[in-house]
């Protein structure tokens, strides 16, 4: 048992899922491998979109996973970078817009 | 970036038997990934066997302008192991002879042998197909006595095989040393001139991607769409195809991914990668390679790997081609490289 949460070399093991219930782990898998074939999006604006949400759900297999993704489909940093950007606005987003709330409140329980 | 040979710097990893020492442990020795031999029984292509044989590929020495970080030559100014004439005359004997239908003359920087000229010559005489010579582009701009490069290709019809890492200057930079990509883009441009790469022209171009560093290339339709609008829009260059090419764990590319503990990862994504309608077509069933001093080899890798062909014929000037079809073809670890994926060869993807 390793003494750390996150192990790099766990992610190969991620297939391994499947052995523990047959059923549920393939129709995962099929459904993530049918997720990220060029459809309305092209597999590269996918893999893009899976880089910002690895980011915004801080997952570090993830991370990795889509960084080499990225670089086997000649998405440069740049690009990388601006995804992460655009995770984090939509995060940093979510918390700001509930300044609404605060601020309705403030105003109701304010004289 | 590093300006010797793994040779010149006495490195550990210029010895060919260390390499595949390394190959041949850790990961492998105890089980935790099947060798290559136990991966290609378990699809029934064990032992591998050669099919009729359709290229020669020659190595007219290590010796280059560039020393490219991947490089599976390990080459490099300092190398000085150059094919003399004498054994390019056995090979223009073989070429005479040969049922192959390309000639494919690599390096090294090929142009960089003294008799590169004299060779071809002669051996466009012999009236092969398909002639390649894999040209790193720097050396057209390298000096003034290659300038004439493009018009002595166009000469003799040769078709050109370029490396080209990236679109983008820091990438192939990053890789192949500094200056590269801005004498790249010129000799593109001044091969777009003579007619190479253009649509339709009989002037074959045709580039080369490596990934720069420890991942596999992405699909190659995809790559190729994606290097052909990057160089149309940024610099005008037109080109026929790409080939996305595996690093396969040998030489300075093994170095690297030691260096930078990626080695195990890298070895793991091989083997996951696996693809058993890879194997069918890889670039040893139909390719045979001669090194720069005449010795034969299932593939250029075997070849620096010190992996001579297993059959009685093992040089040049005793070539007989139905002794060596009827051979089993040497393998390691390294393999993996060319049965990944969509697969990988000197002509891009197999499967």
């Amino acid at each position: 048992m390793a003494n750390a949460y996150y192990d790099p070399a766990d992610l190969r093991k991620f297939g391994k899922i499947t052995e523990w219930s047959e059923e549920l782990g393939t129709k995962f898998f099929d459904y993530y491998g049918k997720v990220f074939e060029e459809g309305a999006l092209s597999a590269r604006e996918k893999s893009l979109i899976a880089l910002a949400v690895s980011h915004v759900v801080k997952c570090p297999y993830c991370i990795d996973a889509y960084t080499k993704d990225g670089l086997q489909r000649g998405i440069t940093k740049e690009e990388m970078m601006e995804a992460v950007h655009a995770g984090a606005a939509i995060e940093s987003g979510a918390t700001l817009v509930h300044g609404v709330q605060m601020m309705n409140k403030y105003n109701k329980l304010s004289m | 970036m590093a300006t010797k040979s793994l040779k010149k710097r006495e490195s550990e990893l210029a010895n060919a038997q260390r390499q595949l020492e390394l190959l041949s442990n850790g990961i492998f020795a105890d089980g935790e990934l099947p060798t290559f031999a136990d991966k290609i029984k378990g699809v029934g292509h064990f032992p591998l066997r050669p099919n009729k044989l359709e290229i020669l590929q020659i190595n007219v020495g290590y010796m280059c302008n560039q020393v490219c970080e991947h490089c599976h030559v390990d080459a490099g100014p300092d190398r000085k192991e150059i094919m003399t004439r004498e054994t390019m005359q056995q090979c223009l004997e073989v070429i005479r002879n040969t049922g192959a239908h390309t000639l494919d003359l690599t390096g090294g920087a090929p142009e960089m042998n003294p008799d590169f000229r004299w060779f071809v010559e002669e051996a466009a005489k012999a009236g092969i197909k398909d002639f390649i010579v894999r040209s790193n582009l720097t050396i057209i701009r390298a000096n003034k006595k290659y300038y004439d490069l493009p018009d002595f290709f166009k000469k003799h019809n040769i078709h050109v095989v370029s490396s080209m890492p990236h679109w983008t200057r820091g990438k192939t930079d990053k890789q192949r040393g500094d200056g590269v990509f801005d004498k790249s883009i010129k000799a593109l441009q001044e091969l777009n001139d003579r007619g190479y790469g253009m649509p339709d022209s009989s002037l074959r171009l045709d580039l080369v991607y490596n990934p720069s560093g420890a991942f596999l290339p992405g699909d190659q339709a995809s790559m190729e769409k994606d290097f052909k609008k990057a160089l149309m829009e940024d610099f005008g260059i037109q080109f026929h195809n790409l080939f996305a090419i595996t690093n396969l764990p040998i030489s300075r590319f093994l170095d690297y991914l030691i260096a930078s503990d990626n080695y195990e990862d890298y070895m793991y994504q091989l083997v996951e990668a696996f693809n058993p309608a890879a194997v069918a077509n890889v670039m040893c069933t139909n390719t045979l390679s001669i090194s720069w001093d005449g010795y034969l080899y299932d593939c250029d890798f075997n070849q620096m790997l010190g992996l001579p062909v297993n059959s009685k014929v093992k040089h040049i000037s005793e070539y007989n081609e139905d002794l060596l079809q009827n051979r089993n073809i040497v393998i390691s670890q390294h393999c993996y490289g060319c049965t990944a994926g969509a697969g990988s060869s000197c002509q891009g993807t197999v499967a």
